[in-house]
């Protein structure tokens, strides 16, 4: 679809010309309008596309079931140019699902799903041609060197010989692969064998990256090392959307977060809309004797918009607390407590975990699939 | 048709190549996949020649003459079993995945693996005859009919290779691929004229023995070497090639698209 034509309906509409007047514009200026007709009839539509084009991703209803297993419902989002998207949600909650099917691997029941203009059931080829992935575990050719392995993949995306060289050197130079570039990769450690899997989901200059849990099961070091890779994609251009179980690494990275949970999309926002939601930090309050975990909540009650979570388990109560006001309110919180003669055994003032957003989303705790 | 899934045939063949160097490399490194597919045949050929020749009676002058062409037959489809096995070990490891995201065409992962098949198998059966030779075995049949024997013999395997592309996607896993694919293949193997002249064995084995698409193929592989009629076991073997191809390329093919 032309963006031009696009753009010149939406604003002849909105000026109030009409249907046939338009028509004669565009045929005078040498367009052929045979397949837009719906669009200039169609006021809604092209206003639909006007705003379709500002994003460069849309998600559009898409539903997939496993059998009886809903693993998405409904899901709509869109995504602009040059952003960092995470998909944030406990296991089983239908991120790796979204991403097979954004990236053309599995077929949804309903919904449809734009790439770049490309509708990802109609035109996969050309969907394939401007993402990459780097899937969950590393899918690279253990019995290649790393070198063959990103020369290989560069070729299958109908590049040219001189110029895919060029690019996987200049990769392996830049994920510190360049020395271990002739070895054999079953040879390399778990975490090269990572950054060789995202250098060839590189190797095309993808438009658009997708990265399911690509920090999992990597060392503290390697993951601050990733997340400025990321993060030097997304100034150059690159669309990133990764998937993640951590909050922290969502907050990170990511421009916008949508979190899943069950196969829907319970939020969506930065980091600092979503915190909002949950009040920022998280104040902790371990209580001495259990039997006063009930009169202790009440005792609190008023520091918080939100009613203190008790865990019985933990004999300890929960309260969202607002940015910058946790010592504040922790202050005040002990104050209360004295007055009410509770003891208190620990007090801990934290950032708040994903757990902490799904009990304020949710009002339930992720539930841990070991 | 089924391989043009994708508009430009150029990109297709490159897709193709790109796929079967990969699969090549891979026999090259792998020193247990050599050793299996190619000391093994070589092994077997001396075995039956030395231990089981004096005591098989069989038309030829020497056994060899016998078990050379049928042996071939042998090692071609225990080679085209490695098919599946290798596309189970991509399934299992993730490695399809990376391809179906990729703007290749979708067939090239199929043709690359059953094309590096078939160039595997012609170097094991040049290295089966140079060994064959070494110990007797002369063809008699003029060099044109020996290479169309050889050739036989290798497009059967071809054949062989997509049933066992169809299991391997199917089953996912190596070790049940390996065991899915050879545990029938055995039987139809012994119970074939491949090692002796069907005529010995009891009426109901040897009525399937004779039905065997590989007693037609060994049977035509063999009057190719050595002489004699052979045009019945050839049209033969080469219907049931042409059977298994229109089968199961499809099967395979609808199968790996279904994959998710």
């Amino acid at each position: 679809m032309n963006t031009e034509l696009i753009d010149y309906v939406f604003q002849a509409k909105k000026a109030g010309l009409t249907s046939e007047e338009i028509s004669s514009a565009l045929k005078k200026s040498g367009w052929d309008i045979s397949h837009f007709v719906d669009l200039i009839d169609d006021f809604n539509q092209s206003l639909y596309l006007f705003k379709q084009k500002e994003f460069f991703i849309s998600v559009n209803g898409v539903s997939k079931n496993y059998g009886d297993i809903k693993a998405l419902e409904d899901i709509y989002f869109n995504i602009k140019k040059g952003t960092v998207t995470a998909l944030l949600g406990p296991n089983g909650a239908g991120k790796t699902t979204l991403i097979k099917i954004m990236t053309t691997l599995l077929k949804p029941d309903k919904g449809a799903v734009n790439i770049g203009g490309f509708e990802v059931l109609k035109e996969p080829y050309k969907v394939r041609e401007i993402i990459g992935l780097a899937g969950q575990y590393a899918s690279i050719d253990e019995n290649l060197t790393g070198f063959e392995n990103l020369n290989m993949i560069g070729r299958l995306y109908h590049l040219d010989k001189g110029g895919v060289q060029k690019r996987a050197v200049e990769l392996l130079n830049d994920f510190g692969l360049l020395e271990a570039s002739s070895r054999i990769v079953k040879n390399y450690s778990g975490g090269m064998k990572r950054r060789l899997d995202l250098a060839a989901s590189l190797i095309s200059r993808p438009q658009v990256l997708f990265l399911d849990e690509p920090t999992n099961s990597l060392d503290p070091a390697s993951r601050q090392k990733l997340w400025g890779i990321i993060r030097n994609l997304s100034q150059n251009g690159t669309t990133v959307i990764l998937t993640t179980q951590y909050l922290e690494e969502a907050d990170n990275l990511a421009g916008s977060i949508i979190v899943l949970d069950h196969g829907n999309v319970i939020a969506k926002g930065t980091a600092d809309e979503l915190k909002t939601q949950i009040g920022g930090d998280v104040l902790e309050f371990h209580i001495h004797n259990k039997e006063e975990l009930n009169s202790a909540a009440r005792a609190i009650e008023s520091l918080s918009r939100e009613i203190p979570q008790i865990e019985f388990d933990f004999g300890k109560i929960v309260i969202p607390v607002r940015n910058g006001m946790g010592t504040s309110t922790a202050v005040e919180a002990i104050r209360l407590f004295d007055e009410a003669n509770i003891k208190i055994q620990d007090l801990v003032l934290r950032r708040p975990t994903l757990d902490d957003v799904f009990l304020a989303l949710t009002g339930h705790r992720t539930e841990e699939k070991v | 048709m089924i391989f043009f899934d994708m508009p430009n045939i150029k990109w297709i063949i490159s897709d193709i190549s790109e796929m079967t160097k990969r699969n090549l490399k891979r026999y090259a490194r792998l020193p247990q996949l050599l050793v299996f597919s190619t000391i093994q045949p070589v092994m077997f050929v001396l075995l039956f020649t030395y231990v089981f020749g004096g005591a098989i009676m069989v038309q030829t002058e020497n056994y060899i003459s016998y078990l050379l062409p049928g042996i071939i037959v042998q090692a071609v489809l225990f080679g085209s079993m490695m098919t599946g096995v290798g596309l189970a070990d991509d399934l299992s490891k993730g490695m399809i995945d990376r391809f179906r995201s990729l703007p290749m065409a979708r067939s090239a992962v199929l043709a690359g693996r059953t094309i590096s098949d078939i160039l595997r198998n012609i170097f094991v059966v040049s290295l089966m005859v140079l060994v064959g030779y070494i110990i007797g075995f002369r063809y008699e049949n003029g060099f044109f009919n020996f290479f169309f024997g050889l050739s036989l013999a290798v497009l059967f395997g071809f054949a062989f290779s997509w049933i066992s592309a169809t299991i391997g996607i199917l089953v996912k896993n190596v070790e049940t691929a390996q065991s899915a694919g050879f545990i029938w293949v055995f039987p139809l193997v012994f119970a074939s004229s491949i090692f002796v002249p069907v005529e010995t064995m009891p009426s109901g084995l040897k009525t399937f023995a004779e039905i065997n698409p590989i007693t037609a193929t060994a049977n035509s592989v063999r009057g190719l070497f050595l002489g004699g009629p052979v045009s019945d076991y050839v049209w033969q073997s080469l219907f049931w090639i042409f059977a298994i191809l229109v089968v199961f390329i499809p099967l395979a093919i609808y199968f790996y698209r279904k994959l998710s």
